[in-house]
Formats: structure tokens, C-alpha cells, sequence
């Protein structure tokens, strides 16, 4: 065993982008979840984000146009699940894996001419002063901003559930549509801007596996990921600040166990490869024994005749 | 009870008639089942080229169906099920994870054959085949050894099943030989195929001072990882990666599986096909050896080919002794070579290795 072959300060800064793809992709899901509305299409729309984030960084050289086409086309093709659940009113769960089926099969439709190039890389953004700081300056200030937009769109989030009146509004529609729309809030509209934010995030975060993380575009190369950040809101009991925890935490216990095994560390590899779920699922579980609960309406349909 | 063996039967017979259906229109089908997307840049990949060349030789004569991405376990099952329904004559399983579910597939189409790739169970209707990708590991861990400043070589594997723990040991010899202060890094992924994962250890490896990176699993991510840090040297997989040509990607490991699959298709169609166990290394053209790139010093180049040479003409065999085991007990005594039992069940490491395999 030789831990000092890890460096403490590079493993923090590569859990801080490990963290990022699944940060993104579950805060926008714990929206879309608390406007009652359960998109397992997740998986679907980051794969969608990821090959127009690729396909779009390398048409027109800026990584930065490119993440915004990620967000673009997760956010497009979330609105085909807001078509189907509703206005036509169809099942959600059916809705949203039909969702990912259709993603991975889009994806890699639109993929075909991007096996193998290089994406323009992602400059990290180089703080004067902060980054300089001996020990946080690499961990925290030295990332590309990507990864400061996740955190901020947490912050946010956080922010516009606990003080804000729209964030009132969202949760109201969630907890309760008949008595959102009773007293004149516009479920449908409410909704489907949810749903359209939430394949936004999901894109942004595909956008970052393939233009970051991995950098390169492979066919079904969020490999799960989608699901995981879908499990990840559940276990966080919908709330922000849990959600970025779980993040950190399975990011973190991702890199880190990859880590001690390349270091020899004398647990067995087995042990290590689960470590990430058990051991994000039990601090989650054992942190949402304070009797949280979903959205009263999640998964329901809503029509205004009923 | 009487359900269930109506059920059964009905199954039989259905897949027995499309079984025969297809006999007598003249097209013979082949299907694939892949583990991962055809366009993985690796192991799959190839293995649809393959599929490819098989429908350029044939033309109308033979019609080839794949799915691909079809998990390793139980949902195989129903996958291969599947294909032999649809009145397929051959197919193909191109992971050493559906080893299992092919027997059991095939116990109930005995009219159809069956090849599974990089498996060892064979019945009258299932054949295996493999290449021996060791004989290109060994060239790849000479090159390694060579190239390595800080001495410290980063490994992704895959699944501790024997294929892996053999390209690990045929590396390490290798890379000992030239550098006796080599040491290799070995990270378990568990996955054949997760880019971002792949990504992660290539990237952990890297941070921990590895300087060439060998991988056994199938994306080009850790290719990426490597040409991000710089100055890291990899080895394309199973595929030419060439598109990482000529750094960090200094040579590669290419399955050929090309004229096995028109091979194999020909004798379904002849009606000469037997089961058989095929295990062939880069004398018949099974494993080829990528361009070895300009980034590689000449004399390494030219040492790495003689190699190459040695191996084809089988005047050399990668694991031959004096080579003890990991624990320290002899394993093969000087000039002996390693008999192919061995090799297949694999499931040590070699003298030097400072790592467990995972049990």
C-alpha cells in the first residue's frame, strides 16, 4: 500500500469535474420532480445534450456556443415528453423511458460523423490571486466554468424553492395541481417550463462529458449516468442542498476508490467498485429519516376537467 | 405444468420452422450480439466490421442481422432467444459474458449454430474462438518498458477473468525484460464499456505518475485522458484508435475477425460446419499490430518488430520460462513454453506483479 502516491490536492480538483455531469443533470430533475412531474427520460436527454453540445462545440469552435447547444437540445427534446404527458396526457413513466430510448437512438443517429474528432478544448478558468492560493487555489479556483455554473445553478435552485414566490408556485403545482389550479396558477405552463428546464440541465450535463470530462463523442456514453442522478434526487428527498451532497459524494467516492486501487490499497477491489452506491445511498437514507417526503402530485396527470 | 410445456413446445416448433423456413429460401442469416455500440471505436466496432465484410462477400446469399448494447447476464438470454427466433442460422456472441446464456440458447435451437467469442464451453451447436491478444500485449509491454520515464506503468482492466489476467502478464514480462524497475499500476473498472469511467482511471493513473497507460476496455476515452495530460503514451485496443495517432496512441492491438466470420459463414452454407475451438495470435493474422508511430524511437520500433516476427513465426512464445508465479512457486522452467490449458484458466500473476487480483 502507498497512499502518498496520491496527491490529495489533484484528487479533490478531479472529484470537484467527476461531481459536475450528475450535479447538473439531478438539479434539474429535482425541478422537473417538484412540479410533480417524474421524467425518467433523464438518460435520454444527456445523451441528446451531449452529441448537439459536441456536435455544435465543433462546428463552430467555442466550447462555450457548444454547451449552450447542449442545453438547447436537451431542453428541445424534453419538450417531446411535455407534448405526450401533457397535452396528450400519456402515462409519465412510459412517457419518459420511451424518452431515453428515443435519446440514445437520436444520439447516436447524430453522432455518426463524430466518432474520433476532437472537440475544441474547454479553456479552466485562471483566477488571478484565488487561484494562487497555496492548497485551495487548485481544488477550488483552477476549474473551467462549467463547473461553477452547476454550483450557482444549485445556489439558485435553493434559493428559488426556499424564498421566492415562483418557487412557491412550483411547489404548490407539485404538492397539489387541483389546488394550484383552483386558484388560477396555469399547471400545464408551469409544468412544461419545468420539464423544458430540467432537459436543459440534463443536456449541460451530457454537454460536459462530452466535452470535458471525456472529451470525445462515443456512442452511449453517459453509460447509466442518467439514472443515477435520477436515484440521486430520490435519495436527497428533493432537496437542493442533499442533492449536491449525494453529488460530491458519489463523484467523490467514484475518483477516489479508482485511486486507492491504482495505489494498491489493501481492501478488495469489490468492496471498492460498490463503495460509490452504498455508500451515497446510506448517508442519503440515513439523512432523510427526517420524514421528507415526494411532491404530493408526482407522476400524477392533470387535466383541468377533473 | 401442461401450460408451460405447451408454451415450451410452441417455442420449439416456431423456431424450428423459421429455422427451416430459412433453409429453403436460399439466404442464410447470420446475427451479431454485441456488448457494447458499434461505434465504440474498440471491441465492438470490429466486430461489426466483420459482420460487414461478411455481408460484402456474400452479396444476397447471406443477410446479417446485430443488436448491440445487450447487457452481459440474464437479459442476453432473451436477446439471443430472440435472434434464433427470427430464424437465424448463425450467430454470433462476441462477449466472454454470454458465455452462459449461449449454451443454454443453443440447448434449445439445435438447428442453429452458435459461435461465442473469448468463451471455453463449447457444445455439438456452439463453437468458441478467440484470438491471442497476449502476443500483442507482449509487444505492447516492450514498447511500454522502453518508453516509461517516471517507471511506472498504468493498466485499465476490465473483468479479472482470465483473457484480462493473461494481457497483464504477458505485458509485465515484457516490460520487465527491458526495464527491471518497471511497476505496474491496475485498476479494476468492472465495465467493458463506460467512457467516463474509463476517463476517471486513465486520469487517477495518471496523477499517480503513470506515463503510459494500457487499457482492456473499449472506448477511446483514456486515449483522450492521456493526450489531456500531454505526455502519456497509450495503446489503441482491440481497434486501431487511430485517430489518436501519433501521440499519445504509439501503436495498437487490432482484432481482425474478418476472414473467421467468412470462414465460418461459408461452412453454414456448405453445411460443413462443426464445433471447433479456434485460438489464433497474429501468425494467422487474427491479432495484427497497429503502425508503431514515429514517436517511438527507431531501435524500440525495430526491437518491437523483430518481436512481432518472432511471435508470427511462432519462434517465440510470450510466456516462456524460467517465469515463476506471483507467490513465488516455479511455474515454468528455462526455454519451457506455456501450455494452452494454462493459459486459459488463467488466474495468477506473475513473478514481480506487486497487486491482487480480485477474487
Amino acid at each position: 500500500m502507498d497512499l502518498s502516491s496520491i496527491n490529495p490536492i489533484l484528487l479533490l480538483a478531479s472529484i470537484m469535474a467527476a461531481s459536475t455531469p450528475i450535479l447538473l443533470a439531478a438539479i434539474g430533475e429535482l425541478i422537473v420532480e417538484r412540479s410533480g412531474v417524474l421524467n425518467l427520460g433523464v438518460e435520454g436527454m444527456m445523451i441528446t445534450g451531449a452529441i448537439c453540445g459536441f456536435a455544435i462545440a465543433v462546428g463552430t469552435g467555442s466550447p462555450a456556443i457548444g454547451f449552450i447547444g447542449g442545453a438547447v437540445g436537451g431542453a428541445l427534446l424534453s419538450l417531446l415528453f411535455a407534448l405526450l404527458t401533457q397535452v396528450a396526457l400519456a402515462n409519465h413513466v412510459a412517457s419518459g423511458l420511451a424518452l431515453t430510448l428515443f435519446g440514445l437512438g437520436l444520439s447516436s443517429l447524430l453522432g455518426q460523423g463524430y466518432v474520433g474528432v476532437k472537440p475544441p478544448p474547454t479553456p479552466k478558468l485562471d483566477i488571478p490571486v484565488l487561484g494562487d492560493i497555496p492548497l485551495l487555489g487548485p481544488i477550488l479556483f483552477s476549474h473551467d466554468l462549467m463547473v461553477y455554473v452547476a454550483l450557482a445553478l444549485v445556489a439558485g435552485v435553493w434559493a428559488m424553492l426556499k424564498y421566492s414566490r415562483a418557487g412557491l408556485i412550483l411547489r404548490a403545482v407539485g404538492e397539489n395541481h387541483d389546488a394550484a389550479h383552483a386558484l388560477g396558477y396555469k399547471v400545464v405552463r408551469v409544468r412544461i417550463a419545468a420539464i423544458a428546464f430540467g432537459g436543459a440541465c440534463a443536456g449541460l450535463g451530457g454537454a460536459y462529458l462530452s466535452l470535458v470530462r471525456v472529451p470525445q463523442w462515443t456512442e452511449g456514453m453517459t453509460a447509466g449516468i442518467g439514472w443515477i442522478a435520477l436515484a440521486l434526487v430520490v435519495f436527497a428527498s428533493w432537496k437542493a442542498g442533499r442533492v449536491l451532497l449525494g453529488a460530491w459524494l458519489f463523484g467523490g467516492v467514484s475518483v477516489l476508490q479508482l485511486n486507492l486501487q491504482a495505489a494498491g490499497v489493501a481492501i478488495p477491489v469489490e468492496y471498492l467498485s460498490m463503495s460509490p452506491y452504498v455508500i451515497t445511498i446510506l448517508v442519503l437514507v440515513i439523512m432523510s429519516a427526517d420524514k421528507s417526503r415526494a411532491p404530493a402530485s408526482l407522476g400524477r396527470i392533470f387535466h383541468a376537467s377533473q | 405444468m401442461t401450460l408451460k410445456t405447451i408454451l415450451t413446445g410452441a417455442v420449439m416448433a416456431l423456431g424450428l420452422t423459421a429455422a427451416g423456413a430459412q433453409a429453403q429460401d436460399d439466404t442464410t442469416k447470420v446475427g451479431f450480439i454485441y456488448v457494447g455500440p458499434i461505434g465504440d471505436g474498440g471491441w465492438t466496432y470490429e466486430h461489426d466490421q466483420g459482420r460487414l465484410a461478411v455481408e460484402e462477400h456474400f452479396g444476397d446469399q447471406v443477410e446479417t442481422v446485430y443488436q448491440e448494447s445487450v447487457p452481459e447476464g440474464a437479459d442476453a438470454q432473451r436477446a439471443i432467444t430472440q435472434m434464433a427466433l427470427n430464424g437465424a442460422d448463425l450467430i454470433f456472441t462476441t462477449s466472454f459474458g454470454f458465455m452462459d446464456p449461449t449454451l443454454a440458447v443453443a440447448k434449445k435451437f439445435p438447428n442453429v449454430k452458435f459461435e461465442h467469442a473469448t468463451g471455453y464451453k463449447t457444445a455439438p451447436n456452439v463453437s468458441t474462438y478467440s484470438a491471442r491478444f497476449y502476443e500483442g500485449r507482449a509487444i505492447q509491454g516492450h514498447i511500454a518498458g522502453k518508453m516509461t520515464k517516471s517507471n511506472i506503468v498504468g493498466y485499465i482492466a476490465s473483468y479479472p477473468i482470465p483473457e484480462v489476467i493473461r494481457g497483464i502478464n504477458a505485458a509485465f514480462i515484457h516490460a520487465r525484460k527491458v526495464n527491471p524497475d518497471v511497476e505496474f499500476k491496475i485498476i479494476w473498472a468492472y465495465t467493458w464499456f463506460d467512457p467516463a469511467k474509463e476517463a476517471d482511471a486513465a486520469t487517477a493513473l495518471i496523477e499517480q505518475g503513470a506515463d503510459v497507460i494500457l487499457q482492456h476496455t473499449d472506448s477511446t476515452a483514456p486515449q483522450a485522458a492521456a493526450e489531456k495530460a500531454g505526455d502519456v503514451v497509450t495503446f489503441g485496443q482491440a481497434s486501431d484508435m487511430a485517430e489518436y495517432k501519433p501521440f499519445p496512441r504509439v501503436s495498437s492491438i487490432i482484432d481482425d475477425w474478418k476472414p473467421y466470420y467468412i470462414a465460418r459463414t461459408q461452412a453454414v452454407i456448405d453445411g460443413t460446419w462443426t464445433s471447433q475451438q479456434v485460438w489464433d495470435g497474429i501468425g494467422p493474422g487474427m491479432v495484427g499490430i497497429g503502425e508503431i508511430t514515429e514517436a517511438v524511437p527507431a531501435d524500440v520500433r525495430d526491437e518491437a518488430l523483430a518481436l512481432k516476427e518472432a511471435i508470427a513465426s511462432g519462434e517465440y512464445h510470450p510466456f516462456t520460462g524460467p517465469l515463476k508465479k506471483q507467490d513465488g512457486s516455479d511455474w515454468l522452467a528455462d526455454g519451457e513454453t506455456a501450455d494452452d490449458g494454462t493459459l486459459l484458466g488463467m488466474d495468477f500473476y506473475v513473478e514481480g506483479l506487486n497487486a491482487e487480483i480480485p477474487q
